[in-house]
C-alpha cells in the first residue's frame, strides 16, 4: 500500500532535497569550474560562473610538470599495490573465520578492529624511526604495507561477512570431490565471492588513495603521492587557484567516480557490518 | 566441517593477518612508550637517559596541552553535532519521494571521497580567504567587512570543513538505516492519528539509534585523529587557538623533534582513543551475534 502522496508535496521536497544537495556539492563544482578558468580569471571580482572564455591550459600546464605523473603513478602504486597485499593476506583469514569458526573468532576480529583504532600520530616517532633502520622511507614498498596494515582490518571484516553469506556446504563438496584447500579456495570460494570481493576492492583503493596522514609523513619525493603533491599548494606563491584547481580535479577524479559506483555497498564496510 | 585437519589449516590461514597486526600494533606501542620515559631529542642526541615521568608531567602541564584539549573537545563535539543532526534532517529528506532521488545522494555523498589536502585548499582559499574567497565576495556584496575567517574563528572555520566531509558519512548510514524501517508501522501510526513529530520522536528515532550510535562512535574515531586538515589550513595557529592533541603530539615530534614528549603526548592520545574504541567496539560485538 503505497502513501499517496500529492504532486505539489512531491515537487517541494525535491526543490528542497536538491537544493541542500546542490549546496554540499558546489565546493566541489566551484573548483571543477576554476579548473577551467585562466589565473587571472579564477580571481576576479566580482566571481564570474559559467560564462568564461574556458580554457584546458591548467590541465596541461600541470601535466607538463613532469612530477604530476609521477605522483599520479606513485598514488596508483600504493593503492592497488597495498589492496592486492591486503587481500592475499585477508582472504585466506577471512576463510578460517567464516568457515571454520572457533571460540575465539568472534575475540579475534573485534582485536583486528581495534589495531585500526590505534591514533597514528602517537606512533608515527618510532614508524618514522624504524622506516629509517629499515632503509624504508620514501619507498613504495614502506608505503604498501603500512596502508595495507592499517586497512587489513576492514578488509577482512568487509570479507569475512560476505564470505558467511555463501553456504559452507558447496565448500565441503568441492573438499568431498578431493580438491585441496588452495583449489577450493581459489575455484569454488573467489568466484562465488566475487561480487563481494569487487566492493572489498573498491572501497579499499578509495581507503588507500585518500590516506592522507602515513603517505604525507612517510614520503619526500620518490614515492610521494597525489596527497603529498597537493598538499604542497599549502603555502602558495602568486597566482595558482586554477592550477589548484585542476591538479585537485584530476586528483580525486578517479576515486569520485568509483565512490559513486560502490556507494550501496560502503556502508557495509564503513560500519563493520552494523548498519546493512 | 570443523575436522582436525582444518582446523590446523585455518590455524595456518589466519596466521599472516594476525601477525602483522600484531607486530604492526606491538611494536610501536612499546617504543612509544620506551621513549616517553627517555629524555631523547633529536636535535640533542647526547643528552640521553631515562627521566622517570618528567616528559608526561611537562607536557600535560604546559598551558598548551589545556588548549589542546579543550580544542580538542570542541572540535569533535562541533563536527558531530553537525553532522548527526544534519544527517538525520539530510536522510529524512532525501527518503521523502522525490525525483531524482539517485542524483541526490551521488551529490550528497561527494565530499565523502575527497581527500583531506584537497577539501582543506579548495575551501582555505577559494572561500574562506579574506581577500578573494567566495565568502569574502558574498560579504562584499552584502556591503559587509570581508572576515578572515581562518584568522579570527580558526576552529570554527576547521569545524565546518572537516563537518563538510563527515556529512555525508552521517547521512548515507544513517539513509541506509531509514530505508530498513517498515513502511507499515510508519502508516499505521500515520492512520492513528499520530502527527509527524510523534512519529519522528516515537518510531523513527528508535529506530535510528544504533545507527547514530555507530556513526559518533566511527566518526569520533576518525576525528580525534584529523591532523592534515589542521595543518594545510591553519598549521595549529594562530598561537595555539586550533591546536589539537593530534596537532600538538605532531609539533613535538616533526617540528620540535622532542621525540620522548612527543611520545608522552602519544600515550596520552592512546588512552583517550582506547576509551572511545571499548564503547564502539561494544556497540559493534552486540551486532555480531545478530
Amino acid at each position: 500500500m503505497a502513501r499517496a502522496v500529492t504532486t505539489r508535496r512531491k515537487t517541494l521536497t525535491t526543490v528542497a532535497a536538491w537544493g541542500i544537495a546542490l549546496l554540499i556539492f558546489f565546493p566541489i563544482l566551484w573548483m571543477i569550474l576554476t579548473s577551467f578558468k585562466s589565473e587571472e580569471t579564477a580571481v576576479l571580482s566580482p566571481p564570474v560562473w559559467f560564462w568564461f572564455d574556458w580554457t584546458t591550459e591548467n590541465y596541461a600546464t600541470v601535466m607538463e610538470r613532469a612530477n604530476y605523473f609521477r605522483f599520479f603513478m606513485n598514488s596508483v602504486i600504493i593503492a592497488v599495490g597495498s589492496t592486492a597485499l591486503g587481500l592475499v593476506i585477508a582472504i585466506p583469514a577471512a576463510w578460517s573465520m567464516a568457515f571454520v569458526p572457533g571460540a575465539k573468532t568472534k575475540d579475534l576480529l573485534m582485536w583486528m578492529l581495534s589495531t585500526k583504532m590505534m591514533p597514528g600520530v602517537a606512533v608515527l616517532v618510532p614508524i618514522y624511526l624504524i622506516f629509517i633502520k629499515l632503509k624504508l622511507l620514501d619507498t613504495h614498498f614502506g608505503l604498501i604495507v603500512v596502508i595495507m596494515l592499517i586497512n587489513l582490518p576492514i578488509i577482512v571484516w568487509m570479507l569475512y561477512t560476505y564470505f558467511k553469506e555463501i553456504p559452507g556446504e558447496i565448500l565441503e563438496a568441492a573438499r568431498m570431490d578431493g580438491a585441496t584447500l588452495r583449489s577450493e579456495i581459489l575455484y569454488v570460494l573467489l568466484p562465488m565471492a566475487v561480487p563481494g570481493i569487487a566492493s572489498t576492492v573498491l572501497l579499499n583503493i578509495i581507503l588507500a588513495w585518500n590516506e592522507a596522514f602515513w603517505t604525507i609523513t612517510l614520503t619526500t619525493v620518490n614515492a610521494a603521492p597525489l596527497t603529498k603533491f597537493i598538499s604542497s599548494f599549502s603555502s602558495p606563491q602568486g597566482l595558482f587557484y586554477a592550477k589548484l584547481s585542476a591538479a585537485s580535479t584530476m586528483a580525486i577524479a578517479p576515486i569520485l567516480i568509483m565512490g559513486w559506483f560502490s556507494q550501496k555497498q560502503l556502508v557495509r564496510g564503513l560500519t563493520f557490518g552494523a548498519v546493512k | 566441517m570443523s575436522t582436525q585437519a582444518s582446523r590446523s589449516a585455518a590455524r595456518v590461514m589466519l596466521s599472516p593477518a594476525v601477525i602483522s597486526l600484531l607486530i604492526w600494533m606491538i611494536v610501536p606501542l612499546v617504543l612509544t612508550l620506551w621513549f616517553s620515559f627517555q629524555r631523547y631529542n633529536l636535535m640533542y642526541p647526547e643528552r640521553a637517559g631515562f627521566v622517570g615521568f618528567y616528559n608526561y608531567t611537562t607536557f600535560v602541564a604546559s598551558p598548551d596541552f589545556i588548549q589542546a584539549i579543550v580544542n580538542t573537545l570542541l572540535l569533535v563535539l562541533g563536527v558531530l553535532a553537525i553532522t548527526v543532526i544534519g544527517g538525520i534532517l539530510l536522510a529524512l529528506l532525501i527518503d521523502q519521494p522525490i525525483w531524482g532521488q539517485g542524483y541526490v545522494r551521488i551529490l550528497v555523498i561527494a565530499p565523502f571521497f575527497i581527500m583531506p589536502p584537497v577539501a582543506a585548499l579548495v575551501w582555505k582559499n577559494m572561500f574562506m580567504n579574506p581577500t578573494n574567497g567566495l565568502f569574502a565576495e558574498a560579504f562584499k556584496a552584502l556591503g559587509l567587512q570581508p572576515f578572515d575567517f581562518l584568522g579570527v574563528a580558526p576552529l570554527i572555520s576547521i569545524i565546518i570543513i572537516v563537518a563538510w566531509q563527515w556529512l555525508p558519512f552521517a547521512t548515507l548510514i544513517l539513509l541506509t538505516a531509514l530505508q530498513s524501517l517498515s513502511s507499515e508501522e510508519l502508516e499505521a501510526a500515520e492512520m492513528d492519528g499520530a502527527p509527524a513529530h510523534k512519529r519522528f520522536w516515537f518510531i523513527i528515532l528508535p529506530h535510528l539509534s544504533r545507527a547514530i550510535t555507530v556513526v559518533i562512535l566511527i566518526q569520533t574515531i576518525f576525528l580525534l585523529g584529523v591532523l592534515v586538515e589542521i595543518l594545510v589550513t591553519t598549521n595549529g595557529g594562530p598561537g595555539t587557538a586550533s591546536t589539537t592533541l593530534t596537532f600538538l603530539v605532531y609539533k613535538q615530534s616533526i617540528l620540535n623533534s622532542d621525540v620522548g614528549k612527543a611520545a608522552a603526548g602519544g600515550v596520552v592520545a592512546v588512552i583517550l582513543a582506547n576509551i572511545v574504541a571499548v564503547f564502539l567496539m561494544r556497540a559493534i560485538g552486540k551486532n555480531l551475534d545478530a
